[in-house]
Formats: structure tokens, C-alpha cells, sequence
């Protein structure tokens, strides 16, 4: 069924009673020719290029819960190609123009408002370092615009300019960043993936690889044996538990990274912004709520619920950048289970098993690339080369000295 | 989270610094055959479980001793505290 404005004006007038679910609930088969483990927005993405631009058949995604329940589901839903390294901003750019055709592509309202997102400059030196961002960025054919104080103070005249510590001296903006309503991203992709043929099987956990002379043969789940001829693993968050699985020790480990949204407000904040000096970001939903975060809590985490002393950190940070949060009400926190890699940068690329593939260690910047990640991982799966702008995101860099480390932080996962 | 320092007592883990897996203490030998192979696996690769880690914290806002952590990574539960010391002469690293 096709959504549209017709579509919902005879719905209203017959009582809503021909709409249908937005996917099935199929039994899994017992063999297929491409499994997806992980049914968040990477894995579904996938399914979805898969089958729509790939031409595959027979593909199954299975998720141990409900999709869409890790993290896609709870993060603060920005999108951005601010990035500077060579193998990093031709993909993030690539995800960027992805979002900005994804609802017409998949027929289904996501929410995707380019409000622009702005990253404030608090010194000199900053301001060298975001002029040099910005032109990376321009080279790889983003947008990027380095804004003056005064521009900033037209733009967002509520923000603490003259802080004795960190006065804000301008900011580099990149227009075409913003947010999406993030569930509609996972139900989106699950709904275009579903109507082309993908099984999406729910309550299915992983709990094995079959492999035989080194080639995956399938997965053990909770269901049964399901066969495959390719699988690949897109579970950010729980990527060492399951390639553990396949007797794999990962680059990556998992920390817990808090958010936050406040009570709902008018309209207040018309894009999303950037601390400089610590680490903030904060963009307004269109419900109303003030949507912003900080740091990772900073030790090995599965527990998708942090600690007091970051929330202080991260709340100091709103407050030094936008003193008029004290007076607004906190309403709901929660923590998200991030595959924190060993250069901050995500790996999607073959394993040493045939047949077996891997997606993850997107760090705290996986909800951005949904769209590229799973284009990209589509890619690899249907055609077993790496898609141009994600050849970079190799297993072997680190054994190799080709790190892609944005931070400069080296392989001390909780600074990345 | 509070850590119950060996010889200090309950500390706030913010007087703390996290380093990670405590199998960093076990620093291969850089002279060895398979140097190389044996320091990605140091330096890069990590068990991460969901459960039981041995971890190390740095105390660096107090007696800037490292200690060896017990910690289950689903529940934040402490069980055990020891100095990274007494772990390190323990399985022969320095006298």
C-alpha cells in the first residue's frame, strides 16, 4: 500500500478501516540467500538496498527483540557530513544526500528537516581548526559556511557570547544538517524492505554461526537452524558478543552513552548546536522537548543506562553554552550501547570466514549514516567489493597503521 | 559507582580514570618472534563481554595508584579490588 495525502483523506472519510499492517510476521525459512542479523536501522537499511537496488532475493532479516529497539531508537536523531578525514567525508556526505531523497525513496515520513546544525568556535585556534573542516568538507561537495559572531548572535541570540571561559567567537555551520524522527527511520526502511519480499523475523536471537571449512553456512538462533549463503552482522552495540560467536575478537568496545530530552517548550531552538569547549549538542523536537547529550560515560557498558557524574557533565555543558536551560525541566534520560572503536571510525568489510561480513563500531555516530552504512554494506553482501566511499572502513587498518581517527586519540576507545 | 579501594577504602569512581581490559597489564615482548602480531592483538583486539571484566582504573585524583577492577559490564556491580601491583607480581611481571 502506497502512503499519500489521497490516501489518508479517503482513509479519514471511511473510518480508517483499510489501512494494513506496515509489515508481515513471517515464519523463518529454513534457508535463504543473504541474512541480516540486527533488525535496527543498519541491518533494515540493508535488507532494503538489498533488495531495491541490488536485485537480491531470498533475504531475511532477524532481530533478537522488536526492530527498531537498540539504538536507533535512542539517539538525539542528528544528521551531519561534518567531517574532516579523507576516508570518512565522502561516506557521511553520501548518507546526507541518501537522507535527503529518503522519504520519497521508501514512501514514508521520517521527519527529515535540514534545519542546519552549527558547531560553535570558542578560540583562535578553533577557528583554524573548523576552517580547515570546513574546507575538507567542501572538497568532498558538502556545504559548510563559517559564520561570525555577530552572524551567530542573529541566528541564536539566547547563547552565553561574552563567557568569560569560552566566549563563543563564531561557528561553523553546515545548512543541510538537521534531525529525523528516528523510529520512522527503522519503521521506514522495514516497511520498503517488507513490500519488496525481505522476511523480517522479530523475537529470533542469534545464538550460533554454522561453519564448515570455513564458510558460513547459517545461523543457531532461538528458532532453529536457518541456512544462508551469506550472512552479514550489523548489531552495533552487541557486535563482540556475537562475532564472538564466530570465534572473533573485535577492535571495538561497548560503552554506554546517555541522552537526555526536557518538557516540551515553543519553539525556542531553530537548529541544532554544538558546544566547542565540552562536549553538548543540543537541537529542539518537533514536539517541542529539548533533545541534547554529551559524552560516553567512559568504561565497558552493556547496561543501556549511565551514571550521575556525566549527567552533571553533560548539563554543566548546556548550561555554560545556553544559560536559559536552567530554568527548563528535565523529563526523560536514557543510555544507549555504543561499539566504541579503537580509532573511532566504523568497519564494514569481510571476515576471515567466507560467507560472513561485518557492519559495526560506529561509535557514537551510527544513526547519521544509517542510509550510506546500509547502502554500502548492500553493497559489499551483493557484490563482495566495497563500495567506493566505504573502501576505507577495513578490518585490517589497525594491523596495517591506517587508522581513520578524527579525535587523534589512538586506541583508547572512551576519548573517541 | 563507588570502588572500594584496597588500602583507602570507598572511593567515588569520578576520583578515577579509566584505562580498560585489565590484560593490558600483560605487555608483550617486543623483542619476541610475531612481535608484531602479538601487539595488534594488545593494543587493538578486546574480549568487551557483557558480564564479568577485569579492568583497570587509574586513581588519579587520589593515591594515583592503578587498580585491577571486577566489574559486571550489564549491572555496574563492583565485586573485587585489588592493586594492579599485586596483580602484576603475581603472574611474574616485575619483582
Amino acid at each position: 500500500m502506497r502512503y499519500s495525502g489521497f490516501r489518508v483523506i479517503k482513509e479519514a472519510l471511511s473510518g480508517h478501516k483499510g489501512w494494513t499492517p506496515a509489515w508481515r510476521d513471517p515464519e523463518p525459512k529454513p534457508q535463504y540467500d543473504i541474512i541480516i542479523i540486527g533488525g535496527g536501522g543498519h541491518g533494515l537499511a540493508t535488507a532494503y538496498y538489498l533488495a531495491k537496488e541490488f536485485s537480491q532475493h531470498r533475504i531475511a532479516v532477524i532481530e533478537k527483540g522488536w526492530i527498531g529497539g537498540g539504538n536507533v531508537g535512542r539517539n538525539t536523531t542528528i544528521i551531519r557530513s561534518n567531517y574532516l578525514l579523507d576516508g570518512n567525508e565522502p561516506f557521511y556526505e553520501f548518507s546526507l544526500k541518501l537522507w535527503e531523497g529518503l522519504e520519497q525513496d521508501f514512501n514514508y515520513n521520517a521527519m527529515v528537516s535540514q534545519r542546519g546544525i552549527l558547531n560553535l568556535i570558542h578560540s583562535d585556534a578553533q577557528r583554524d581548526a573548523y576552517i580547515r573542516r570546513g574546507n575538507a568538507m567542501l572538497l568532498n561537495g558538502a556545504d559548510a559556511e563559517l559564520l561570525s559572531a555577530e552572524q551567530v548572535r542573529r541566528e541564536y541570540p539566547f547563547l552565553n557570547f561574552d563567557d568569560a571561559r569560552f566566549p563563543i567567537k563564531g561557528g561553523l555551520a553546515q545548512r543541510r544538517g538537521g534531525t529525523v524522527r528516528h523510529d520512522a527511520v527503522a519503521w521506514g526502511y522495514a516497511r520498503g524492505a517488507d513490500s519488496r519480499g525481505v522476511d523480517i523475523i522479530q523475537n529470533c536471537e542469534v545464538t550460533g554461526f554454522r561453519i564448515e571449512n570455513g564458510q558460513c553456512k547459517g545461523v543457531e538462533t532461538s528458532r532453529g537452524f536457518i541456512g544462508a549463503g551469506k550472512v552479514g552482522v550489523a548489531v552495533a552495540g552487541n557486535s563482540s558478543r556475537v562475532m564472538a560467536q564466530a570465534g572473533m575478537r573485535l577492535p571495538i568496545e561497548s560503552h554506554v552513552l546517555q541522552a537526555f530530552v526536557s518538557e516540551g517548550l515553543k519553539p525556542v531552538l531553530p537548529g541544532v548546536i554544538t558546544f566547542g569547549a565540552g562536549h553538548f549538542y543540543c537541537s529542539q523536537s518537533d514536539k517541542g522537548g529539548l533533545v541534547f547529550g554529551g559524552d560516553i560515560d567512559g568504561y565497558n557498558s552493556y547496561a543501556q543506562r549511565g551514571n550521575l557524574p556525566v549527567v552533571e557533565d553533560v548539563i554543566e555543558g548546556g548550561m555554560a553554552l545556553f544559560p536559559g536551560l536552567g530554568r527548563v525541566r528535565l523529563l526523560r534520560m536514557w543510555g544507549g550501547v555504543m561499539d566504541m572503536s579503537m580509532d573511532g571510525s566504523p568497519i564494514i568489510d569481510r571476515t576471515h570466514i567466507d560467507g560472513l561480513y561485518f557492519n559495526g563500531g560506529w561509535c557514537y555516530g551510527g544513526f547519521k549514516a544509517t542510509p550510506a552504512s546500509g547502502w554500502c554494506f548492500a553493497h559489499l553482501l551483493a557484490t563482495d567489493t566495497p563500495h567506493p566511499t566505504a573502501a576505507a572502513y577495513r578490518f585490517d587498518r589497525f594491523e596495517k597503521g591506517r587508522m581513520i581517527d578524527e579525535k587523534g586519540m589512538g586506541a583508547q576507545p572512551n576519548l573517541h | 559507582m563507588i570502588i572500594n579501594h584496597p588500602l583507602l577504602g570507598p572511593c567515588d569512581a569520578q576520583e578515577f580514570t579509566y584505562k580498560g581490559d585489565a590484560r593490558l597489564i600483560d605487555r608483550p615482548d617486543g623483542m619476541a618472534d610475531g612481535a608484531d602480531a602479538a601487539f595488534y592483538n594488545y593494543a587493538y583486539l578486546r574480549d568487551n563481554p557483557a558480564g564479568q571484566h577485569r579492568e583497570l582504573w587509574f586513581h588519579e585524583q587520589g593515591d594515583r595508584s592503578w587498580l585491577v577492577v571486577t566489574r559486571n559490564t550489564v549491572t555496574h556491580e563492583i565485586t573485587q579490588v585489588e592493586l594492579a601491583r599485586d596483580v602484576a607480581r603475581k603472574s611474574g611481571r616485575s619483582a
